[in-house]
């Protein structure tokens, strides 16, 4: 098979029984687990986020939208420990302060991250892409004499119906076409089992279909994990959406439903410009 | 038969087919045919070869953190030398009054210098044992500290590659240095024997050679079952996308450190089987240039291939060879035409173009 051929997917593949999860019942009662509070990050004089506060409660599904330069990427970079904030606090639970772990440990501890730009390992396979994601011990000794057990592949199985590449297990990642990418790097969190899923414009330079697909995909984690979606694709958010949050400037401009922030007037001045 | 170690290493299985030949009919046809026979391998021949298969776990050692981890380290000549000069500095303990000086303890070099005394990190290579160790201890040692703190703070790249030239230029200027107890200028040599055998004996060098052979052998299984394990397919993820990786949850910084420590290792223990072959150690074997030749040999044979490094080794040497005989002054710019050359043209290297030609049989 073409390892670039389009594959054609159900618009409702929910009826169609061809898309293997279900989105689980909205469950967002557990409250807050990832609390941003005053946080501040300045790049050689420019602000990039000042004093943004933000709670993402456990399972929920946010979307976080706003010009380009309010600090997006940025606070997604803080809470990942790429960036380190000049102020302020990052917390994870109640317990776990972000700001003093490593990339490495705070991955390890359930936060992964989807980068802007697809970053799957073109060189490996679809499946070892998924492998190396995997939950296990990743000190070195132990990735030297790893060995997958049958339940690790029955696992990286399920992802890989879950992203719907089961086909394309054996190909190289950097045969596939870009939407595919997308969802292998989301495939990659998952395998992960995370508890926070940061998702960084996952719908950048899809077809449309794809995007349908991509919605349904994050719809079907909410819930079991607490994702938070950064898209400029307007007509994307208002399909996924339950909560907005609008930053600007690097701070929160205002929160919400879709609805509510769009007709937000301070929203519509910052969109349309002054 | 089954290897499934080198399942799709077809010609890695060929290799080392061929090594496994070598190491054992080199020594053969040298030690039981007589001179005249048209198979016989003269002494010279043998420790010549021999000195190819040394260059050859040198360049696999290479192949390791680059081709496969990406770290462009342009000092691993240093690894080599230490190595070497382990090796050397118990040949030199070996000699005892046998010395132009006669000197039970100190060597020829020490006397001349007026010095009284042994210093103290030559104690104990007078044991083979001890030797063998820092053979591979030293450079293991240096590659672990070396690498700890470049890793740890994040230097990649061409930064790198640079500091690990001004490594081993330090290295080469401080051996330089009579004060240092490294024989200076003029390195460690006139070597009698080794474990008991006397190293200019046919049956010793043969004995050499099969060493060479057979450490090859091992170290290009040992790489193989590295690059093959997750612990591969991790060190290949850092080459391509280091970040991503991070975000992986793999510390990163301690993976580099783990292949560059197991690769210095390897060329400590290659430049410890170089040294009686060649019958000295000096310096230069510090130089910078050598451990840009390194470098081209991995580039001329393939990276990140493992074979294409044993290849290209041997073939870049054999030229060397050939043309450091017929034209010496020329031979520098035949290096430089061949690693452009294969830059622009060939960036998978000799082994590429063989692999392209398979496929497109296929």
């Amino acid at each position: 098979m073409n390892p670039g051929a389009e594959l054609k997917y159900p618009f409702d593949a929910e009826t169609s029984g061809l898309w293997p999860i279900t989105p689980p019942p909205r469950d967002s009662l557990h409250g807050p687990i990832l609390y941003v509070e005053d946080v501040s990050v300045s790049f050689d004089g420019f602000r990039a986020l000042n004093r943004l506060s933000l709670y993402i409660d456990d399972g929920e599904l946010r979307c976080i939208i706003g010009p380009n330069g309010a600090g997006k990427t940025t606070m997604m970079d803080v809470i990942t420990g790429k960036t380190r904030p000049d102020t302020g606090t990052v917390f994870f639970g109640p317990t776990i302060d972000l700001l003093k772990l490593d990339e490495p440990a705070i991955a390890e501890a359930g936060i992964c991250r989807k980068f802007q730009k697809p970053s799957v390992f073109e060189k490996l396979s679809v499946f070892e892409n998924l492998e190396l994601a995997m939950r296990t011990d990743k000190r070195v000794w132990p990735t030297l004499f790893a060995r997958l057990t049958g339940a690790q592949r029955d696992r990286i199985d399920e992802v890989l119906a879950t992203i719907g590449l089961a086909e394309q297990s054996g190909f190289r990642a950097g045969a596939l076409s870009h939407g595919q990418k997308q969802w292998l790097e989301i495939g990659m969190l998952l395998m992960q089992d995370p508890k926070v899923l940061l998702v960084d414009e996952p719908v950048a330079g899809m077809t449309h279909q794809e995007l349908e697909r991509t919605a349904e995909l994050l719809l079907a984690l909410e819930g079991k994990h607490s994702v938070v979606v950064v898209e400029h694709d307007m007509e994307f958010v208002r399909s996924i959406a339950r909560k907005v949050t609008v930053l600007h400037e690097g701070s929160v401009l205002t929160e919400g439903s879709m609805d509510e922030v769009q007709n937000d007037p301070r929203v519509i001045q910052v969109y349309l410009g002054d | 038969m089954k290897f499934p170690l080198l399942q799709n290493d077809g010609i890695g299985q060929a290799v080392l087919a061929v090594l496994a030949i070598l190491t054992v009919l080199v020594p053969l046809f040298n030690l039981a045919l007589p001179d005249g026979s048209p198979l016989h391998f003269s002494t010279y021949t043998v420790s010549l070869l021999g000195k190819y298969l040394t260059y050859a776990l040198l360049a696999l050692a290479m192949d390791l953190v680059w081709g496969y981890c990406g770290i462009l380290s342009l000092g691993h000549g240093a690894f080599f030398a230490l190595g070497g000069y382990a090796m050397g500095m118990h040949l030199m303990r070996q000699i005892g009054e046998r010395g132009v000086y006669g000197n039970p303890l100190l060597p020829d070099f020490m006397v001349f210098l007026n010095w009284k005394e042994l210093p103290w990190y030559w104690q104990g290579f007078d044991q083979f044992w001890f030797a063998a160790l820092m053979m591979v201890l030293a450079p293991g040692l240096l590659a672990f500290v070396f690498g700890g703190l470049a890793f740890r703070s994040r230097v990649t790249g061409v930064y790198l590659s640079i500091i690990t030239q001004a490594l081993t230029y330090a290295f080469m200027l401080a051996f330089f240095r009579n004060e240092m107890g490294f024989g200076g200028n003029n390195g460690l040599t006139d070597f009698k024997d080794i474990l008991g055998f006397n190293l200019q004996a046919d049956g010793t060098r043969a004995a050499l050679f099969a060493a060479s052979g057979l450490s090859l052998i091992l170290a290009y299984l040992a790489s193989r079952y590295i690059v093959n394990s997750k612990l591969g397919r991790v060190v290949t993820a850092i080459r391509d996308q280091e970040a991503r990786v991070r975000f992986l949850g793999y510390r990163v910084e301690m993976f580099k450190l783990w292949v560059f420590v197991f690769s210095a290792v390897l060329a400590g223990l290659a430049g410890a089987l170089y040294v009686p072959q060649v019958g000295i150690i000096n310096p230069s074997e510090f130089s910078p240039l050598n451990s840009l030749e390194i470098v081209v040999w991995v580039a001329v044979g393939g990276r990140g291939t493992l074979y294409g490094a044993v290849i290209g080794a041997i073939l870049v040497n054999y030229a060397k060879t050939v043309f450091t005989a017929a034209l010496p002054e020329i031979w520098l710019f035949v290096l430089g035409a061949i690693f452009v050359l294969v830059t622009l043209l060939l960036p998978d290297g000799l082994t590429g173009l063989w692999r392209r030609w398979e496929e497109q049989a296929a």
